[in-house]
């Protein structure tokens, strides 16, 4: 069985009619008992078990997915992965996180397809120019690449958008990001299930979480569709099914599940080889590798578990794009789609011990946990073989809504995603 | 586009309207003796169901708050009815 990815392997096994491929991961039956589950089998919760197992030595490990892997936002996302936050804890999680995706093809060996293309972020008024200055200030200072762009700069980067006299959204300049860019969403969950099931961890796919197992005031593992599963920590990483679950375990969380759309077009020849987003048109586009314009924006105003997404928000959508860029027009679109993401009030990621002792979060990832896999698994996993916070998770705590030390990354870089 | 029922205006298209929260998360009372916990549940926490909700609307253009019941995964929205006096 040919295991390992290389060119070699690759003609080594189209030599033999590429039958020798061993499957990238097993599904086994569940065991009784593990040391630690996993709830959730999207990017973060693929991480969490691969870090247990990779840094911490923990590999009787089970994550549990109720449909298949990558079937929630980790495989609807728009692959946008940056680091252009605005606070220091902010910065310091997400630039962990774009860090360990710039080694992650060669450590999970396998192809993730990072492309860091650079990501403009535009300004189209006097004001909004004044603020990507703070915020390109904000990133320096706590040690992230960060340039201002004026509009030469668009023109360079841009060179199809519409600067006409007559354009609605005129491009005085922006906040630029080199190392910023995308990533195959797929590949990062089937890369990480990949490697973490060849340490040793047992990858449960069709199996629904439906209680968890409280004895003593702690949680000791999870009833599941496939039977009872005890576990000495569990981890909870369902995204926009947090509180669904939370209320399982008898507490309520701080975030708000709704619908995020994007849609892609027909494919087209190389055009916009950057990633662009305009917070004033409420659009963002980038163009992937088959040519499809990948295009998104802001969340459905109407909190919602319908994976559909309304047409209000797809009109501003587009009506921004095409005014962006004219020649967008004549593009067809090819399908639509929504996930439902769990909204902090700060617009800032939960990770930490949750009220249930033995029950450990990672949510409020929202809009924008795609770009945060690799981070949020790191610090979900230390959580969980240590029992202690990592110093980056830390400010991250569910205490912080208590101590009113909130992170606003909403207000503060005005994030979208 | 869906439409929502302001109980005073009638329906109307979704995008004339404000999401309010949960229905019955009312302010703590009592300032100072209130505890940090509690003021973050009313501030911050939420019930956020899977299903048939009981929530607080407003309707942008007139301006009003209501109730609605709403179920949130078939989006199905009962006519709005407006807050009675010292109701829950
Ligand atoms: C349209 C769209 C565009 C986006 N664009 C970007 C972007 O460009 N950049 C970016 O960084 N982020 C983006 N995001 C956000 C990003 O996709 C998410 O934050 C991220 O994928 C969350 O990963 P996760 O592993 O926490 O959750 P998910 O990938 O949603 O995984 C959670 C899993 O838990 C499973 N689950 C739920 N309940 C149970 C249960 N009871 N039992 C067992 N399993 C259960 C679900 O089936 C699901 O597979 C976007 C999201 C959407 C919807
Ligand atoms: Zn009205």
């Amino acid at each position: 069985m040919t295991r390992h990815y290389s060119a070699l392997s690759l003609v080594k096994e189209g030599l033999k009619g590429q039958k020798g491929w061993a499957p990238a991961w097993t599904s086994p039956q569940p065991k009784p008992r593990y040391d630690m589950v996993i709830v959730g089998g999207g990017g973060h919760g693929l991480a969490t078990a691969y870090y247990l197992a990779k840094t911490h030595g923990i590999t009787n490990v089970a994550v549990i997915e109720k449909g298949w892997l990558g079937g929630g936002n980790t495989g609807r996302n728009t692959t946008v992965v940056r680091s252009n936050y605005f606070f220091p804890e902010s910065v310091r999680l997400y630039d962990m996180a774009l860090k360990l995706y710039e080694g992650l093809s060669r450590e999970l060996n396998y192809n993730i397809m990072l492309s860091q293309r650079g990501m403009i972020s535009l300004a189209h008024t006097p004001a909004e120019m004044e603020m990507a200055a703070r915020v390109v200030n904000a990133m320096q200072i706590n040690g992230t690449d960060a340039e201002l762009f004026g509009p030469g700069d668009v023109k360079r980067v841009l060179p199809v958008y519409n600067f006409g006299p007559k354009a609605r959204y005129p491009a005085l300049g922006g906040v630029w990001q080199g190392r910023s860019g995308t990533a195959r969403h797929d590949a990062v969950a089937w890369g990480y299930a990949r490697a973490a099931s060849a340490l040793g961890v047992d990858i449960l796919q069709q199996c629904e979480v439906q209680e968890f197992l409280i004895e003593g005031g702690r949680c000791r593992g999870v009833k599941t569709s496939r039977g009872e599963i005890r576990a000495d920590r569990v981890g909870l990483a369902v995204a926009g099914h947090s509180s669904q679950m939370a209320a399982k375990a008898g507490f309520r969380l701080p975030v708000t599940s709704y619908a995020l759309q994007a849609c892609v077009s027909e494919p087209v020849k190389p055009i916009l080889d950057t990633v662009v987003l305009s917070p004033g048109a409420g659009t963002y586009a980038s163009q992937s590798d088959k040519g499809e314009m990948v295009v998104g924006g802001g969340l459905d105003r109407i909190p919602s578990y319908g994976q559909r997404g309304n047409l209000p928000v797809l009109e501003t959508v587009i009506s921004g794009l095409v005014e962006m860029f004219p020649s967008f027009r004549q593009l067809k679109l090819m399908r639509q789609w929504a996930g439902i993401v769990d909204v902090a009030p700060d617009s800032s990621p939960i990770i930490g011990e949750s009220p249930l002792p033995g029950l450990f979060l990672n949510c409020g990832w929202g809009t924008g946990g795609f770009k945060a896999i690799p981070a949020g698994g790191t610090l979900l996993a230390h959580l969980l073989a240590t029992g202690q916070h990592h110093d980056i998770s830390r400010p991250f705590d569910l205490d912080r809504f208590a101590r009113g030390r909130l992170i606003d990354e909403a207000a503060g870089s005005g994030i979208a995603h | 586009m869906q439409i929502f029922s302001c109980p005073f205006c009638g329906p109307r298209p979704e995008y004339e309207f404000h999401f309010g929260g949960d229905l019955g998360n009312h302010r703590p009372e009592g300032f100072d003796a209130v505890p940090d916990q509690k003021w973050a549940d009313y501030l911050y926490f939420r019930n956020n169901p899977k299903g048939m909700a009981r929530e607080v609307w407003m309707h942008l253009t007139c301006g009003e708050m209501f109730s609605m019941t709403r179920d949130t995964v078939t989006m199905e929205a009962a006519p709005g009815e407006a807050l009675a006096e010292g109701q829950p």
